[in-house]
C-alpha cells in the first residue's frame, strides 16, 4: 500500500473515531447529567432517548450568526477556535488503538502529547484577550493559570509512567505493561500499570486531567455564576461549537491518554497477542469510556473549588507527591 | 532510517493541519448558511446587560505571572528528568542503577527546596 494511500485512511478513520467519541460524549453527559440530578434532560429529538440531541445542536449552532464585538481583535478572535482544534487532534496522531491500529508509533510519543496538548493553553488565553471583555479576560487569566498549574503534576506524573517502563513510545508503554511480573503455578501474570504500582500517578493524573480540562470542581475559568462564560462570554455560532467540540474531544484525548498509561491500553492480561490487532479497538474504547463516564460523574457530583485553593493544591500538594512518587517508581526499578 | 523519521513527523503535520480544515469548513460552511447583520447592541460586549464602563483591555492585576515563573521552572526540569526517566532502566543494566538513581534525588530535592523556599515566602498565598 502506498503511503499516501495508508496515511489518507488513517486521518480519516482517526477523524470519524475522534468526532463521534466527541458527539457521543456530549449525549453522555447530557444524559447522565439528568440521571444523576433528577432532571429531564434531552428526550425529543431523534424519537428515542433524545439520541439525537447534539447533532441537533450542532445544526442549530451552524445556522446561528457568528458574532464578534466591534471592539475586538477580529483576527486574534477568529484563530483561537483553530488553535484549540489543532492541538487536540495532533493528540490522537500516537494514541495506539492496537499494535498496528495507530497513526504514527513515534519515539517521543507521550513528550509530543505533552507539548502539543498544552499548546491549547494559547488557544484560550487568546481568545480570553481578543474578546475585549471584562468577564473573558478574568477567565482567560484564571483558566492559563489553572492550566500551567496542573501541567506539572500531569507531567511529573507521567515521568513516573517513562521510567517503569523505560521508553517513551505510546506502543512500548502498552507492551511494557504486557510483560510478565509474577508466576503463580505456572501462569504468567501481567498486570497494567495502574495494579503494579503506580496507583499514586494515576490518581494525580486524573485529578490533573478533570484540571486541565476546566470541568467541574475545577472549572473558575468558565465559571457561569461569576464569569457568564469566562473566555468563551462573546463567543457564538460556529466558533463555540468548535470551542465545545474542541473541549469534548479533548476530554476522550486524557481518558485516551490515561486507558494507554495506566489501564494497559488495547490489552487486557491473559488475552494472546495474536487477538489484539482484531480486539484491542473494542477493549480499548470500553476503558476509554469508563474513564470518560468516571469524569462526567465527579462533574455533576462535586461543588467548585475556590481560586486560591486550586493554586495551592497544585503547588502545595499534587507537585510535591508527584515527586515523591517519581522516587518511589525509580527506588523500585532500581532495587526490584 | 532517516526517512522513517520524517514520515512519522509528517503524518503529525497532517493531522494538525485537518484540525484546521476541520475548523475552517465548519466556518466556512456556517458562513453560507448564518444570517450576518452586524451593528446595533450586537457589537456591545456582554457584561450582563449593563452598559460597559471603558474599555475590556484595562489594567488588571496579573496575579498569576509569579506562577508562570514557577511554572517555567518545573517544565524546564521536567524536560531534564524525561530523558533519565527513559534511560534509568539501561543505567540499572550497566551496574550504575544506583548512582543514576542519586543524582536524580541531588537534582529533586534542590527543586523542592526552591518550592519550599517559594511557599515560606508566601508567594502561593492569595492576598
Amino acid at each position: 500500500m502506498s503511503f499516501l494511500l495508508e496515511l489518507g485512511i488513517k486521518v480519516i478513520l482517526m477523524l470519524a473515531v475522534v468526532l463521534t467519541a466527541a458527539l457521543v460524549t456530549i449525549y453522555a453527559e447530557l444524559k447522565a447529567g439528568s440521571h444523576m440530578q433528577t432532571r429531564i434532560g434531552p428526550y425529543y429529538a431523534g424519537g428515542k432517548w433524545g439520541w439525537a440531541q447534539p447533532l441537533a445542536d450542532g445544526a442549530k449552532f451552524i445556522q446561528k450568526e457568528d458574532l464578534a464585538p466591534a471592539k475586538a481583535d477580529r483576527t486574534v478572535f477568529g484563530f483561537a477556535p483553530y488553535v484549540v482544534m489543532m492541538s487536540t487532534l495532533a493528540v490522537f496522531a500516537v494514541i495506539p488503538m492496537g499494535p498496528d491500529i495507530v497513526a504514527t508509533n513515534l519515539d517521543l510519543g507521550v513528550y509530543f502529547i505533552l507539548a502539543i496538548s498544552s499548546l491549547s493553553v494559547l488557544g484560550v488565553l487568546m481568545a480570553g484577550w481578543s474578546s475585549a471583555n471584562k468577564y473573558s479576560l478574568i477567565g482567560g487569566l484564571r483558566a492559563a493559570a489553572q492550566l500551567i498549574a496542573y501541567e506539572l503534576p500531569l507531567v511529573l506524573a507521567v515521568v513516573a509512567v517513562v521510567v517503569q517502563a523505560g521508553t517513551m513510545s505510546m506502543n512500548g508503554i502498552v507492551e511494557a505493561q504486557q510483560a510478565t511480573l509474577f508466576t503463580i503455578g505456572g501462569v504468567e501474570v501481567a498486570l497494567p500499570y495502574i495494579l503494579s504500582g503506580q496507583i499514586i500517578g494515576f490518581t494525580i493524573f486524573m485529578i490533573a486531567a478533570v484540571a486541565e480540562l476546566s470541568r467541574i470542581p475545577f472549572d473558575m475559568p468558565i465559571a457561569e455564576s461569576e464569569l457568564t462564560m469566562g473566555y468563551l462570554t462573546e463567543y457564538s455560532g460556529i466558533r463555540f461549537t468548535m470551542f465545545f467540540l474542541g473541549e469534548y474531544a479533548s476530554l476522550v484525548a486524557l481518558s485516551a491518554i490515561a486507558t494507554t498509561l495506566y489501564l494497559g491500553g488495547y490489552a487486557v492480561p491473559f488475552l494472546p497477542e495474536s487477538m489484539e490487532n482484531f480486539a484491542g479497538p473494542g477493549i480499548f474504547l470500553i476503558k476509554v469510556s469508563f474513564l470518560v463516564f468516571l469524569i462526567i460523574w465527579i462533574r455533576w457530583t462535586w461543588p467548585r473549588l475556590r481560586e486560591d485553593q486550586l493554586q495551592s493544591m497544585a503547588w502545595r500538594w499534587l507537585i510535591p507527591l508527584a515527586l515523591f512518587n517519581i522516587a518511589l517508581i525509580s527506588v523500585f526499578k532500581v532495587v526490584l | 532510517m532517516l526517512n522513517q523519521y520524517y514520515g512519522d513527523y509528517f503524518i503529525v503535520a497532517v493531522f494538525i493541519v485537518m484540525g484546521a480544515i476541520l475548523v475552517g469548513a465548519a466556518v466556512g460552511m456556517s458562513k453560507m448558511i448564518a444570517p450576518h447583520a452586524p451593528g446595533g447592541l450586537k457589537d456591545i460586549a456582554y457584561e450582563s446587560g449593563i452598559e460597559p464602563i471603558a474599555g475590556g483591555w484595562n489594567q488588571s492585576h496579573i496575579r498569576y505571572y509569579i506562577f508562570a515563573l514557577l511554572f517555567l521552572i518545573f517544565d524546564v526540569e521536567a524536560v531534564f528528568i524525561f530523558p533519565w526517566a527513559a534511560q534509568l532502566g539501561y543505567f540499572d543494566s550497566i551496574g550504575r542503577g544506583v548512582f543514576a538513581l542519586v543524582e536524580m534525588f541531588i537534582f529533586i530535592a534542590i527543586l523542592l527546596l526552591g518550592l519550599l523556599f517559594a511557599i515560606r515566602k508566601g508567594v502561593l498565598k492569595w492576598e
